[in-house]
């Protein structure tokens, strides 16, 4: 058996030890925000937290995990409460598919736990390891701004209209 | 099919666009008039319009009846049906303002749904940039006309005049008061008709949804972890099967060495027919590990050996066997004083979806259902139904969205998997997930092309005569056989993908956007089509519209300097339609060009492009950053100009306008596909880099230019090939080097600019 707390919720898995985090997370635990998308960490879909840090669930086994708090974007709120961060994404209408932006917001929600005000360079140093290939990337750089205080990287002119 | 339906020439049921590829043909039949009739060609097969319905405003002409859009339910419910999906570009939401638009509905009261063969319009592929002419025409017009019949039906129940009345959440209203729900009225109205070709639209002055920015319906569900995607889509006793695809193209497995699968935890079966091999397992991991297991028990023969990559722009030349002249036009010219000429190169791409394709099958009681996220339910329902011999009206397939797809990557071969392993195992529900190396192995890349250009300049440097030639193979692969089914390709006894067909103009495919919408009085311009195809090819957002305009507007550049003109006036003195001309002096004056200073090592330009001729219109002006030593090129800032007629949701419009340039950015730049002899070498993001958050602008601002009441034009896919002409000319300006082979960042300028 293997012992996992998610989201401050302690589960017992009886599931192969080398199963990784995502796995137990999707099919388990009935959270499917963190996505499948490469599973060798190259992409950050997987995204979520373990103690705190930004971690690949795809490449984690759970047995590594231990006694380690994992949090996954369904701890942040719902869509009908969403959290601070959720609510910038929201704001910023920062998705396009949106298959990439649970792993987006988490790498981002590590951030801003360990340092609230980053700079826009901070930001972008931050959140290198995730790919969006929609390009909704300045959205999601404006989102993120917007919760750190930070001023917005992206301004919206309003629509002009001819005749 | 009713009755209607036959006594109407049963309408094929596919898609139409407002603006677009229609070819008009007419039939005259012994004693009967001459009897017009529509062909609509686009991507996947042509679809033939019934009599009598090429006048009806969009997918009306192929699906026209109005109760095929909107349902009212006797609990007064609405329900309103497209025939498209959503890829992720916001467009349900786009689509549900105009329906709750003209039938004076809030929009949060109506239930909207998409694609699916079971219940809803068939509007073919969702491609193209059609959605919006397409479905959104055929729902602003189905709309209006549903609620002037429900009007007219209150107006004799409540005996008023029906100008008096008023429509508000599905009720219409006297001004005495009195009122009758939808439903109240159904008894006196039938909505199973066919559209008209005129409706009583609402005046664009009066819109209170279309030209809002409501936001998404999606990203509330998607930035909290609800179930989005058919990759999350959970069901009573559905198990997990991957798939094991060969190393190279033809390869023929020799044997397989079951034991390792089947010694895996949750072991099922083992599916094989010829080539097709997988595994189904109770868990998804167990599956991983099970196809891990059987892959490493595969003994495959040789398979068809590829092209060197720098050997196929030749090869091309050879192989594209198709000579078909899309523009030739003669008229007296100036006497030429200078010729420019110039060769483009462009090198496979792929879609590089972040989510491998999936999907879920269950076989019931003889009923097959596939949820797909693929662009079109209804080509895919006939393919898989060709494929498993079963009768079309024994699958249903049922859109759920997917990760974005920019085209056909691999969501209807993934969904022939679960469809032939649903059937394998009848009962239970399968759920099947590419894995990474297999999405960027088996996509559908988009073809490797060359372009060919040369033109010249009269004394007073005007453009006198142009000159331009295309080669490509297949940009459209779609689904109109069973054989264009990977799976089925890979059976005992395979199906034979529908030989490879070019695309035609005015949409065109390898030559979309190869006719400068300048003004040119002498044009030769040739897409030269290969039917045959060295790597797997398909659609990929803009199709060749991405290289032509790359060519074009680069070449316009050089054009420009060697008449001596800013590149911006050089484009407006050759420009005849005033919307072009509106986009490009809005960018240039948004971007405040010309710039007269330049940063160090930045440079600035320029571009314009009509998507297909017929869509949405783009202007841009970049600014991009160039470091000498590396050859690192970065997109700093871009003003774009956007005109795609009324608009419906303008922060819809942004985003798509804003990724696209991204995208086209990372394509530009960054992106080739790596392969050799033996076989594709981008099996992961390692070997395949895109665009990473290092390489983001700072800046890009969207100007919007509204046309109230104008058709709704196109506009996803409308960014890429300006912004790629913007970036070489801005890297052009910063280096004066002109460089014309993609990608054009990294190694290659590296060589010829470093210090």
């Amino acid at each position: 058996m293997i012992q996992l707390t998610v989201n401050g919720v302690s589960h017992m898995l009886d599931i192969d030890p080398s199963t990784p985090l995502l796995y137990a997370l999707r099919e388990d635990l009935n959270l499917h925000g963190a996505k499948f998308g490469c599973g060798l960490g190259q992409c950050g879909a997987c995204t979520v937290l373990v103690a705190g840090k930004a971690t690949f669930s795809c490449l984690m086994p759970v047995a590594a995990i231990g006694t380690r708090p994992v949090r996954t974007i369904e701890s942040l709120g719902t869509a009908e409460r969403p959290g601070p961060l959720q609510q910038a994404f929201i704001e910023h209408q920062a998705a396009q598919c949106g298959y990439c932006i649970a792993g987006m917001i988490m790498r981002a929600q590590a951030l801003l736990e360990a340092s609230p005000h980053p700079t826009d360079a901070e930001i972008r140093k931050h959140m290198e390891p995730n790919l969006c290939r929609c390009g909704t990337h300045m959205r999601i750089l404006a989102a993120i701004s917007a919760v750190s205080g930070s001023p917005a990287s992206v301004g919206k002119p309003a629509t002009e209209t001819v005749r | 099919m009713s009755r209607d339906d036959q006594r109407l020439g049963n309408p094929a049921r596919r898609t139409f666009m407002a603006s677009g590829a229609l070819v008009v043909g007419f039939t005259f039949l012994p004693g009967r008039q001459a009897l017009a009739e529509m062909v609509l060609a686009d991507e996947g097969a042509a679809v033939h319009v019934g009599r009598g319905l090429d006048k009806l405003a969009g997918s009306l002409k192929t699906n026209p009846y109005l109760d095929a859009w909107i349902k009212v339910a006797p609990d007064n419910r609405i329900t309103v049906y497209t025939g498209k999906v959503e890829l992720g570009t916001g467009v349900r939401t786009a689509l549900l303002q105009v329906a709750a638009e003209e039938l004076q509905i809030d929009p949060g009261q109506i239930t909207f749904l998409t694609a699916d063969t079971g219940r809803s319009p068939d509007e073919g592929l969702t491609a193209g940039s059609h959605t919006m002419a397409d479905s959104g025409s055929a729902l602003l017009n189905a709309a209006a006309q549903v609620r002037a019949l429900l009007t007219d039906a209150a107006a004799r129940t409540l005996r008023a005049d029906p100008a008096a009345l008023t429509v508000r959440n599905a009720r219409v209203r006297a001004p005495d008061g009195r009122s009758k729900s939808f439903a109240e009225l159904l008894p006196a109205v039938n909505l199973h008709v066919v559209a008209k070709p005129t409706s009583p639209l609402t005046d664009p002055a009066s819109f209170t949804v279309i030209g809002t920015a409501l936001a998404r319906l999606d990203i509330p569900g998607k930035v909290t972890g609800a179930p989005s995607y058919v990759q999350d889509l959970k069901m009573p006793g559905m198990v997990h099967a991957r798939v094991v695809l060969p190393p190279a193209y033809d390869a023929p497995l020799q044997s397989v060495d079951e034991s390792g699968a089947r010694a895996t935890p949750g072991f099922i079966a083992i599916v094989r027919d010829g080539n097709l091999l997988a595994v189904v397992a109770q868990r998804e991991w167990q599956a991983v590990l099970a196809q891990r297991a059987l892959s490493a028990g595969c003994r495959w023969g040789r398979g068809r050996a590829l092209p060197q990559p720098e050997q196929v722009a030749a090869q091309l030349r050879q192989i594209a066997t198709e000579r078909i002249v899309v523009a030739d036009t003669r008229a007296p010219m100036a006497t030429p004083v200078k010729t420019l000429h110039a060769t483009y190169g462009k090198r496979y791409l792929m879609h590089g979806s972040i989510g491998p394709s999936c999907a879920v099958g269950h076989m019931q009681d003889g009923m097959l259902t596939v949820w797909t996220h693929s662009q079109g339910v209804y080509p895919l329902r006939d393919g898989l139904a060709e494929m498993l011999s079963m009768p079309k009206d024994k699958v249903r397939c049922i859109h759920v969205e997917g990760s974005g797809c920019y085209g056909h990557n691999g969501a209807d071969d993934v969904a022939a998997h679960a469809a032939f392993l649903a059937r394998a195992l009848p009962g239970r529900p399968v759920r099947v997930q590419w894995m990474r190396d297999q999405e960027n192995l088996w996509d559908h890349y988009t073809p490797a092309m060359v372009a060919q250009v040369k033109a010249s300049l009269s004394a007073d440097g005007t453009i006198v005569d142009w000159d331009y030639a295309l080669w490509s193979s297949s940009h459209n692969e779609r689904v109109v056989n069973a054989g264009r089914l990977l799976p089925a390709t890979h059976l005992a006894r395979p199906f034979a993908p529908a030989p490879s067909v070019p695309m035609t103009q005015p949409e065109g495919g390898g030559d979309r956007n190869a006719i400068p919408l300048y003004r040119l009085p002498n044009s030769h311009i040739v897409n030269n089509f290969s039917p045959t195809m060295p790597l797997r090819t398909s659609a990929m957002r803009s199709l060749g519209a991405h290289m032509n305009v790359f060519a074009i507007e680069t070449f316009m550049d050089d054009l420009a300097h060697a008449a001596g003109a800013d590149p911006v006036q050089f484009r407006v003195r050759h420009m005849d339609d005033p919307r072009a001309l509106d986009v490009i002096r809005l960018a240039a004056q948004k971007f405040g060009w010309p710039q007269k200073v330049r940063k160090p090592g930045h440079g600035a330009g320029f571009a314009f492009g009509k998507y297909k001729n017929l869509m949405g219109y783009v202007a841009m002006a970049v600014e991009i950053s160039v470091e000498r030593d590396t050859g690192q090129v970065r997109l700093e800032r871009a003003e774009v100009a956007v005109d795609c007629g009324q608009i419906v949701n303008p922060d819809g419009v942004r985003n798509q306008i804003e990724g696209g340039i991204l995208q086209s950015a990372s394509w530009t730049l960054y992106e080739q596909l790596r392969f050799d002899a033996a076989g594709i070498r981008s099996f992961d993001w390692g070997t395949y880099p895109i665009m990473r958050f290092s390489s983001v602008p700072a800046q890009i601002h969207v100007h919007l230019i509204n046309r109230p009441g104008a058709p709704f034009l196109g506009v996803a896919e409308a960014a890429m090939g300006p912004a790629a002409g913007a970036i070489g000319n801005a890297l052009f300006d910063a280096t004066g080097v002109r460089l014309r082979d993609m990608p054009l960042g990294g190694e290659p300028l590296r060589a010829r600019i470093a210090p």
